[in-house]
C-alpha cells in the first residue's frame, strides 16, 4: 500500500502578474437599466432586499445543522450590486425559494447573463463541474442522497447536449431534478445560430415535462411549475431552456405560491390516496395468503414510506425482498430482510418470490430486470400492486389488485386494515426462506478474499467497505459488476444510502453522482465504488472534488477490463472477448496530478488498511483496488430467461 | 461462509412450535404460465384527448406514441370553444391493454387534461375528404351521380378533373374512393376523423378544473 497526498502546487500560471492587462475599469452601471430614482425601481430594489434577507436567513438556519461550513468552498464576497431585477436575478431567486442550496453548472456564452448575476445570491453555491454530465450526475446523486430536488445548469448547444445523458438517466430512475440550459437569443431561435440546437426537442421524450422560455416574465411561473413537477407525484427531470434575452431582460413579475402553481396546471393531479375499496381488498389478499412476500422498490425510498414499510412487515410477519433501486428501504439486518432480487440478485430471493402465493409490490415496476421472462415469473403469485404512476400498474404484469397512490400513504390506509400475523404463525415459512438463504449465501462469497490463486475478490472488497462505513455511509455505484457487487454485498441499513443508475445503466455516474450525494448530506461519508471502464468516463471530475474540497472516497474496483462484457462474453458470446479487455491509466499518479491521496489494495490483507488510509483523510481520496480480472457475478439470469433459470457457476467454479 | 453484514440467524423467532402445517413450496411439475397482460388482438380504437392550447403539445403527444411503439393510424387537432383547451382525436391500433397503456402514457404527459377511448360508446364519427378524380366528357355524369349518391359535393369543377368533398364516416368515405377509384384518383387528402360522444355528456366539462 502506498500512499501520497500532496497537493498540486497552485499558482503555478500566476508568475506573470506583470503581463497581465491593466485591471478592468470598474463596473459600470447597465445600460439596459432604467434610470434610477423611479419609484418603480424603489420598491423593486425594497422587494428584493426582503427577499434576500429571508434568503439569508433561511439559508443560515440550514447550514447550523450539520455543520457543513468546513467544507464549503468559499463564496464570493460581494454584496448585491444595485441594478434591477433581470430574467437571471428570477432564476436564482426561485432556486432560493425552492430551496436549491447546491447548483452543478458550466458556463457559456448565452447561460453568462445567469453567472453574472450569480454571485449576488451567496446562499446558492454553484459548483463548476468538468463537464456538463458530470453536473447532471452530481444533481441527480444530490437528489436522490437528499429527496429534495437536485439542480444543474448548462449553456446552449454542445452544453445542453452534455447533459442529456444526465438526464436521461435522472428520467429512467424517477429522480427530481431541474436541468437550466441557456439557448440563443429568441429572435435567433430556428436560425442555425451559433450553439443552437433544439435542446428542448431532444429532451421532450426524456423528461417529465420541458419548457422553452423567451419572456422573463414568464420565469417565475415556469420555475415554479418546474421545482413542483419535479418532485410531485412520481418524481422525475424537468428541463427547463431560456433564451439569452430572457436572461437579460428587465422583469418585476413576482413568483407564484404553491396553489397558484397547482391551480395552474389543471393536467398534473397524482392521485395520492388508494382507493378504500382496493386498500380492503389488499388487506383481504393477504389475510389469505400463505407465502407472501413484499417486493420493496424506489418508491418506498421516494415517498419517505420506510417507517411505514417496516410496520407492515412486522406487523403480519411478511419477508422483503428490495429491488436495486429498492435498496435501503428496508434495513438488510432486520430478520425479515430477504435480500436483492432480480437477474443477479440473490438465489433465495427469487426461489421466495418463484414460491410466493402472494406478491405486494410497493413503488416498483415490475423491470425485465425484475422478472426476467414475465410467463414464468412467479407462477402461483397474487399480485397487490401499489404505484403513484397509474401507467405502472398492468404494464408489464397483470395484477390482481392495483392500487394508485403515494406508497406511504396508501401503506397508512392500509395497516389497519391488515390483520396481525405473529412470526411463529408462519414458522415453516420463514424456517424455509431462512434454509434457502444460508445455501444460498454461502455459494459465490469468498470469505477469505481470495478468490482463485489467491487474487482479490472484489464481493470481499465491498462487504468490507460496508463494515467499516458502519453500514451508514452513501455508497454510489458505477454500472457493471461493480454494481451487483456492490447491491449485493455491501450490507445497506439506511434509506437513501444506496444511489445507483439502475434504468438507464449509466456508466461514469458513480463520481460525479457521489459528488453531489456528499455535498447534499455532508453529515454522511460517501464513497463511490466504480469500475475501471466507468471511472475513465468521467475521471475528470477529480478535479471538482479537490477545488470544491467534496470529501468523496473512491474505491475503484479495477478488473482491467470492461468486466460485465466480458462475463456476457464469456458465459453467452463462447468467449469472444471482443473489446472487453481496457487499460487505464496509473491510477496512483493520476490521483497524485489531481492532488488527491491515493492507496492501494491487491491481496485480501491490504484491503482494511487501504480503506482505512482513505477515510483518515479530510478530503478525497481514491483506493484502487486491483481485483481478480476474470471474476463473476453470479447467480445471474440470462436475459430472456425466468427467474428460475439461474446460473450459478460456470464450468464448475461458483466464482 | 457468508459476510457478517448478510448473516442473519434464522429468525428466532421461525422456530414453529404451534404453527400451521408448512405450505411447502407449490410442487407442480409445470406451473401454470403467467397471463401476460393483453388479449394480443388489435382493434380500432378511437381515443379523445384535450389538451391544454401550449405550443409543442402536438409534439408531445406524437413523440410519446412514437417512442411508446404505438402507431397512429389519423391524428385531428383543433381548438374548442375554450381558450387554452385544444381537442385530439387519436385513431390508434392495438389490443385493449396496449390502447390503455397509451391513454394511461398520454396522462403523464402535463399538458393532458382528459383522455377517453370512446371505442364502445355511442359517438358522431366523422371525417371529410378532398378527391380530385380524372373525368372525361363521357365519366362526368357517372362520377357526380356517385358523389350524389354518397352525399358528397363536387368543389370544383375544370375540364378534365374535379374536386369531391365527401365527409362520413371512414367506412362511409373508404367507400366512395373505392368506387372513383375506377375513374382514376389524381390526388386525395382526408383529415382523420373527428369525433364526439352522443347524447348531453362533454368530455371539455369533464375537465377537472
Ligand atoms: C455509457 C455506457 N456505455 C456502455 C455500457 C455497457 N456496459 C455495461 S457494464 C459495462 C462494463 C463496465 O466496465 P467497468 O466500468 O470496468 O465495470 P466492471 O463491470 O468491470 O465492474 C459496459 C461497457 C453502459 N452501461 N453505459
Ligand atoms: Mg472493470
Amino acid at each position: 500500500m502506498a500512499t501520497t497526498s500532496n497537493q498540486p502546487s497552485r499558482g503555478t500560471t500566476r508568475t506573470a502578474a506583470s503581463a497581465r492587462p491593466p485591471a478592468p475599469a470598474p463596473r459600470q452601471r447597465r445600460s439596459h437599466l432604467p434610470g434610477d430614482g423611479t419609484e418603480r425601481a424603489a420598491v423593486e430594489e425594497r422587494a428584493r432586499r426582503e427577499m434576500l434577507q429571508d434568503a439569508v436567513r433561511d439559508a443560515g438556519r440550514r447550514q447550523r445543522g450539520a455543520s457543513p461550513v468546513d467544507i464549503l468552498a468559499p463564496h464570493h464576497d460581494r454584496g448585491p450590486r444595485k441594478r434591477t431585477r433581470i430574467g437571471a436575478d428570477v432564476v436564482c431567486e426561485a432556486l432560493v425559494r425552492q430551496g436549491a442550496d447546491v447548483l452543478f453548472g458550466y458556463p457559456g456564452g448565452v447561460i453568462l447573463p445567469l453567472y453574472d448575476v450569480l454571485a449576488d445570491y451567496p446562499e446558492i453555491r454553484h459548483v463548476l463541474v468538468r463537464h456538463e454530465q458530470g453536473a447532471a450526475h452530481a444533481a441527480d446523486g444530490y437528489a436522490r442522497a437528499t429527496g429534495k430536488v437536485g439542480v444543474c445548469l448548462g449553456t446552449s448547444g454542445p452544453g445542453a447536449t452534455n447533459l442529456v445523458t444526465g438526464i436521461g438517466t435522472a428520467m429512467l430512475d424517477s429522480v427530481p431534478m431541474v436541468a437550466i440550459t441557456g439557448n440563443v437569443a429568441a429572435a435567433l431561435i430556428g436560425k442555425d445560430a451559433f450553439q443552437e440546437i433544439d435542446i428542448t426537442g431532444i429532451t421532450l421524450p426524456m423528461t417529465k415535462h420541458n419548457y422553452l422560455v423567451r419572456n422573463a416574465d414568464e420565469l417565475p411561473r415556469v420555475l415554479a411549475e418546474a421545482f413542483h413537477i419535479a418532485r410531485t407525484g412520481r418524481p422525475g427531470p424537468v428541463h427547463v431552456d431560456i433564451t439569452k434575452d430572457a436572461l437579460q431582460q428587465e422583469t418585476s413579475a413576482p413568483h407564484p405560491d404553491e396553489a397558484d402553481v397547482v391551480a395552474g396546471l389543471p393536467g398534473f393531479r397524482p392521485n395520492l390516496d388508494g382507493h378504500p375499496r382496493q386498500l380492503k381488498l389488499a388487506a383481504v389478499e393477504i389475510a389469505r395468503a400463505a407465502r407472501p412476500v413484499i417486493l420493496a422498490g424506489h418508491g418506498v425510498l421516494v415517498a419517505r414510506a420506510w417507517d411505514e414499510l417496516r410496520a407492515l412487515a412486522e406487523k403480519a410477519s411478511i419477508p422483503v425482498a428490495h429491488t436495486l433501486l429498492g435498496i435501503g428501504a428496508f434495513p438488510e439486518d432486520h430478520p425479515l430482510s430477504l435480500g436483492y432480487m432480480g437477474m443477479h440478485g440473490w438465489k433465495h430471493v427469487n426461489r421466495a418470490i418463484q414460491s410466493a402465493d402472494l406478491l405486494v409490490a410497493l413503488g416498483m415496476r415490475f423491470d425485465d430486470r425484475v422478472t426476467g421472462s414475465v410467463r414464468t415469473y412467479a407462477p402461483y403469485a397474487r399480485i397487490v400492486h401499489v404505484d403513484i404512476d397509474p401507467a405502472e400498474i398492468g404494464k408489464n404484469v397483470a395484477v390482481e389488485v392495483p392500487i394508485v397512490g403515494d406508497v406511504r400513504r396508501v401503506l397508512r390506509g392500509l395497516l389497519p386494515l391488515v390483520e396481525a400475523v405473529a412470526a411463529e404463525a408462519r414458522g415453516p415459512y420463514l424456517a424455509e426462506l431462512a434454509a434457502w438463504r444460508r445455501e444460498s449465501e454461502a455459494s459465490s462469497w469468498h470469505g477469505s478474499g481470495a478468490w482463485r490463486d489467491g487474487l482479490l475478490s472484489a464481493d470481499f472488497v465491498i462487504q468490507r467497505i460496508g463494515e467499516a462505513t458502519g453500514h451508514d455511509a452513501t455508497l454510489v455505484s458505477d454500472v457493471g459488476q461493480n454494481q451487483m457487487w456492490m447491491a449485493r454485498y455491501a450490507g445497506f441499513r439506511r434509506p437513501n444510502s444506496h444511489v445507483s443508475s439502475g434504468g438507464l445503466g449509466t456508466m461514469g455516474f458513480a463520481l460525479p453522482a457521489a459528488m453531489g450525494a456528499a455535498l447534499g448530506r455532508p453529515d454522511k461519508e460517501t464513497w463511490a465504488i466504480a469500475g475501471d471502464g466507468g471511472l475513465q468516463m468521467t475521471v475528470q471530475e477529480l478535479m471538482t472534488l479537490v477545488q470544491d474540497r467534496i470529501p468523496v472516497k473512491i474505491a475503484l474496483l479495477d478488473n482491467h477490463k470492461l468486466g460485465m462484457i466480458r462475463q456476457w462474453q464469456e458465459l453467452i458470446y463462447a468467449g469472444n472477448y471482443h473489446s472487453a479487455h481496457l487499460q487505464g491509466p496509473d491510477w496512483r499518479k493520476l490521483a497524485e496530478a489531481y492532488g488527491i491521496p491515493a492507496f492501494e489494495a491487491s491481496t485480501p490483507d491490504e484491503v482494511d488498511g487501504a480503506i482505512a488510509a482513505a477515510r483518515a483523510v479530510p478530503g478525497p481520496a481514491l483506493v484502487h483496488f486491483m481485483i481478480a480480472e476474470e471474476q463473476n457475478v453470479f447467480p445471474m439470469m440470462p436475459a430472456g430467461k425466468g427467474l428460475s433459470d439461474l446460473l450459478e457457476e460456470w464450468q464448475g467454479a461458483d466464482e | 461462509m457468508s459476510p457478517d453484514a448478510l448473516a442473519h440467524a434464522t429468525p428466532a423467532h421461525a422456530t414453529p412450535a404451534h404453527a400451521t402445517p408448512a405450505h411447502a413450496t407449490p410442487a407442480h411439475a409445470t406451473p401454470p404460465d403467467r397471463a401476460v397482460p393483453g388479449s394480443g388482438v388489435p382493434h380500432r380504437h378511437v381515443l379523445v384527448a384535450v389538451v391544454r392550447d401550449r405550443p409543442g403539445v402536438l409534439n408531445r403527444v406524437a413523440s410519446l406514441m412514437r417512442a411508446r411503439n404505438f402507431n397512429i393510424e389519423s391524428l385531428a387537432v383543433s381548438h374548442t370553444d375554450r381558450a387554452e383547451m385544444s381537442r385530439m382525436t387519436l385513431v390508434v391500433h392495438g389490443d385493449d391493454v396496449a390502447v390503455e397503456q397509451a391513454a394511461k402514457q398520454l396522462y403523464r404527459l402535463i399538458d393532458v387534461l382528459k383522455v377517453q377511448d370512446v371505442t364502445a360508446d355511442p359517438t358522431v364519427e366523422h371525417e371529410l375528404a378532398l378527391i380530385k378524380v380524372r373525368i372525361s366528357e363521357r365519366t362526368r355524369p357517372e362520377v357526380v351521380s356517385i358523389v350524389e349518391m354518397y352525399k358528397g359535393r363536387v368543389v370544383d369543377l375544370a375540364a378534365d378533373s374535379l374536386i369531391v368533398e365527401a365527409t362520413g364516416t371512414e367506412a362511409e368515405v373508404d367507400a366512395l374512393v373505392a368506387l372513383l377509384r375506377g375513374f382514376g384518383i389524381k390526388e386525395l387528402v382526408r383529415t382523420g376523423a373527428v369525433v364526439m360522444s352522443r347524447g348531453a355528456g362533454s368530455i371539455e366539462e369533464a375537465v377537472k378544473r
